[in-house]
């Protein structure tokens, strides 16, 4: 670790000495030249410091996109262990009931406690180990200095600790699972609202599992917390020259302002998790720490003695929707980024509303700090917030119209290019629309009151963090797996994995709108119980049975991934015919990206430009100097 | 191949419609009619909101799939249509929108004041009975016929646990707390639900329309066992009300020995 903290202080010394000049866009090769510490490129580096403790941004973005998708296969199979309890109540699991019942329950059923923290689990794995890493850790980290021109990210070893901060978090979740005797993992929901949480006597999980996930959690913050500090400073200092802000793709934009979202929200939920630690903390090692945060006078939980304090159990949902609801943006503005580089590629035009794209992202990422109270509408704060949450939330739809129209826009009139690339973020476009729409239901606070933890939420996000966000990701997998390994994936597989995911989807999630309407609440073990859900017995089997068969699918997205490291067909620098700057440098990138250092020219978008067709080609790079005879474009 | 792909895009949506509109005659739908004056107002600013949600939704898939069912039958030596957007259309686009969404915001304002404002609360109700939610039940506690409830007990409290009796057509207010963790009082086919937070006493109100027993359940996790949070809520007319009080007071200061009137009637 010597080396590594060597290394961070080199960086940060070479930054405050130079690395913040301002006045002109610094080139990239002068403020991180080669006289670098970190500058391997000459001489033979051992395995362990090329590929396991690795500095450059390509191979941590591969290492981020690797973990995440084996953690997205655990997390898809606690959610289809979910299902299974919805289908089959009470029922042994096939095959995996076995293993279940090794550890838990008896002879493989799933018990309550078993069950809450499945879903508990199910969306801690899919938020903070999944969606998240994958966007900005993947491919935030593989993009940002192919794409703004530069040879690493500012700060490489803060780089390489954001990944490795990953794995503790991965052991604390993993642990929670069976610190408890294996009785109980943590169920108290990702939201963990106390007094559930923070009272070991609330539930069987409260105990060891749940200050695991809180420690889990604070070190995936860590982790999100140098990646957006390291996405900033190379955003904003390390441009080529001639890239200017505006002529950023939409990607960088995304992850700029998603790095501002995460510097900004994060430290109060790491605040927020350090104050539930004190709470428990009394009840868990014998010390003096006898903080009531969250604990009011007089709770008698589970029979116990009742407790003494002052505390407001509101006051950690304010404090965690304060972070968590511009988490749903970081969850979903880098894919929307991409998914815009992408459209505008396949449909061989410039991104319909370039400026508007920009200003929409940064409404959502402002307004998106203030629409946390609509996740309270029923939780008795104080009915003037609702009105007022209400308003703010309603207002955050707007720039998401505007993007859905540009979006529409850009393929409007295009030469498509009907690949999975294409297919995938249509997708991602037509889900967007379903998970924004039933999202103004859930703003009207009178409707929500009925809808509120009901299946119509479950439906809405899913809608948001799957079929927008995974869609949007399966696409930039396939785009950018050309420049990450220098072959591309095979167009076919990735066509039916396409097919399959996208009716798996929606015969999964959109009939959950139905179960909300209805009336079923979330979180229930057995819905069956009550005699108004009992006619739903029949949809939760299909719903079910299309999980299962979504869920087999990403085995073709798996397979064709880790086939197509070896075997897939080799491509050159630029397979798209696509215009930034990623697609000057060989594929893949060796050390240091860019063997001609790159200079930019024009936007990421002209496809299709007088210019281009001057040159005889539907697209122009970034780098291509201004052709002559072609008159220079009026700005827009 | 590539008009295959176009029309899955306008394939899908249609089925999605189709699914919505058979809904409601498969059972798919609410749990019966709203069975209180609150709960109509919901229904009716849920349908208002279907109905924009439902125009904007076909618009807008359907746009999609033309958009690439052009790409998908144009020449193939045809260019693409260079454009870097259209001033025009993005404030058409900003300014449409926005006005809707402001014309949604305001209608849903009277109802959240009258549901929610205790100012606003209707001024003839009264308070019938205090919903104590526990791991994992309701306790119901009645003031002791005659008297006010309040927040503290008092002797003579009537207590039950999973169900709660209320009379029929005027408003009622329930104090709502908890004795542990959180819960949420959801009634769904009274369109009713608050959640009940530790430390906290929350009066809801709400006005039952018709007699009947309706379903009482939890909506904010609570433990292991938040789905058998099981209740009632028992509509009746007011007359019925009173007299399972008195039953009520009557079973609970029974002692064992036989009452004058019980043994005068044998």
């Amino acid at each position: 670790m010597d080396v590594v903290a060597h290394t961070l202080l080199k960086d940060i010394l070479q930054f405050s000495t130079q690395g913040f000049d301002m006045a002109t866009v610094s080139p990239a090769l002068d403020t991180h030249g080669h006289t670098d510490d970190h500058s391997h490129a000459h001489h033979e580096q051992s395995f362990i410091a090329k590929y396991v403790f690795s500095l450059d941004h390509k191979i941590i973005g591969i290492q981020f996109l690797m973990t995440t998708l084996i953690m997205l296969m655990v997390g898809g199979a606690l959610a289809l262990a979910v299902r299974w309890q919805l289908a089959f109540p009470w029922e042994n699991m096939p095959v995996v009931g076995q293993l279940f019942g090794l550890f838990r329950s008896e002879g493989g059923q799933i018990s309550p406690e078993f069950y809450t923290m499945l879903f508990t689990m199910h969306a801690s794995v899919m938020i903070f180990l999944v969606i998240i890493p994958i966007l900005a850790g993947a491919f935030g980290n593989f993009l940002i200095p192919l794409q703004i021109g530069t040879d690493d990210m500012a700060f490489p070893a803060l780089n390489m600790l954001s990944y490795w901060f990953m794995w503790p978090a991965i052991v604390c979740f993993g642990c929670s699972f069976f610190v408890a005797g294996g009785t109980a993992g943590p169920g108290n929901g990702w939201t963990s609202y106390p007094l559930l949480s923070d009272l070991p006597q609330a539930a069987p999980g409260s105990g060891a599992p749940q200050t695991f996930w809180l420690l889990g959690l604070t070190l995936v913050g860590i982790s999100s917390m140098m990646g957006s500090v390291n996405y900033l400073t190379t955003i904003i200092n390390m441009r080529a020259p001639g890239m200017t802000l505006f002529r950023m793709p939409l990607t960088i934009w995304s992850m700029f302002i998603t790095a501002i979202l995460q510097a900004f929200a994060l430290p109060v939920l790491t605040a927020a998790g350090f104050m539930l630690l004190f709470d428990r903390l009394n009840s868990i090692l014998p010390t003096d720490i006898h903080s009531v945060f969250f604990i009011p006078a007089n709770i008698i939980v589970n029979n116990a003695a009742p407790t003494v304090g002052g505390g407001q159990p509101l006051l950690w949902q304010h404090l965690f929707w304060f972070y968590s609801h511009p988490a749903v943006y970081i969850m979903l503005l880098p894919a929307m980024g991409m998914v815009s580089d992408m459209l505008a590629c396949m449909s061989r035009k410039p991104v319909f509303g370039y400026k508007p794209m920009v200003y929409s992202m940064a409404a959502i990422a402002g307004l998106g700090f203030i629409v946390w109270g609509h996740h309270m509408f029923t939780s008795g704060m104080n009915p003037a917030l609702g009105m007022t949450f209400m308003t703010s939330t309603m207002m955050i739809a707007l720039p998401s119209a505007i993007k859905v129209f540009n979006w529409i826009g850009t393929i409007w009139g295009g030469d498509l290019k009907f690949n999975a690339v294409m297919l995938n973020c249509s997708g991602f476009v037509a889900m967007f629309i379903v998970g924004g729409l039933s999202g103004i239901f859930m703003a009207a606070v009178p409707v929500d009151i009925y809808f509120h933890d009901t299946y119509f939420i479950v439906a809405h996000f899913h809608y948001i963090l799957f079929g927008t966000t995974l869609f949007g990701v399966f696409a930039a997998i396939q785009f950018w797996f050309p420049k990450m390994f220098g072959r591309e994936m095979n167009d076919t597989v990735q066509k039916w994995h396409f097919a399959l995911s996208f009716i798996g989807f929606n015969c999964t999630f959109f009939p959950m709108h139905l179960l909300g309407i209805a009336g079923m609440p979330r979180r229930y073990a057995d819905p069956y119980l009550h005699g108004y859900l009992e006619h739903l017995l029949p949809m939760n089997r299909f719903i079910t049975v299309s999980a299962i068969v979504m869920g087999f699918a990403q085995f073709l997205l798996l397979g064709n991934f880790f086939y197509s490291i070896f075997r897939g067909k080799k491509v050159g620098r630029n397979p798209w015919n696509a215009n930034g700057l990623e697609w000057t440098a060989p594929s893949p990138p060796g050390h240091g990206n860019f063997d001609i250092a790159p200079v930019v020219y024009r936007g990421p978008y002209e496809y299709s430009s007088p210019e281009a067709e001057a040159i005889g080609q539907d697209y122009i790079l970034q780098t291509v100097p201004h052709v002559k005879g072609v008159p220079k474009l009026a700005k827009h | 191949m590539k008009k295959f792909w176009a029309l899955f895009f306008f394939f899908w949506p249609t089925v999605a419609i189709i699914v919505c509109a058979i809904a409601p005659s498969r059972g798919w739908w609410f749990p019966g009619a709203p069975m209180s004056r609150t709960g109509i107002q919901i229904d009716g600013l849920f349908y208002l909101i279907l109905i924009i949600v439902t125009i904007t939704f076909v618009g807008t898939q359907y746009v999609l799939g033309y958009a690439l069912w052009r790409g998908a039958t144009k020449d193939p030596r045809e260019k693409a249509f260079f454009s870097h957007g259209s001033h025009k259309l993005e404030i058409i686009w900003t300014i449409v929108p926005s006005f809707i969404l402001v014309f949604i915001s305001l209608s849903q304002l009277d109802v959240l004041a009258e549901i929610r404002v205790i100012s606003k609360f209707p001024e003839k109700s009264t308070k019938v009975a205090e919903v104590k939610a526990r791991q994992f039940e309701w306790r119901i506690r009645y003031p002791k016929p005659g008297t006010e409830l309040t927040t503290e007990e008092n002797p003579g409290d009537l207590y039950f646990v999973n169900e709660l009796h209320v009379p029929t057509g005027k408003p009622v207010i329930v104090n709502l707390r908890t004795q542990d963790v959180q819960h949420a009082f959801f009634s769904p086919q009274l369109r009713v639900k608050q959640d009940a937070v530790p430390g906290l006493v929350i009066p809801i109100w709400f006005d039952v329309l018709e007699v009947g027993t309706y379903d009482l359940v939890c909506a904010e996790l609570c433990g292991w066992g938040h789905y058998k949070m099981k209740a009632r809520i028992v509509a009746q007319s007011q007359s019925s009300v009173d007299k399972y009080l008195t039953q009520l007071t009557a079973d609970q200061n029974a002692d064992g020995t036989k009452s004058e009137a019980a043994k005068s009637g044998e």
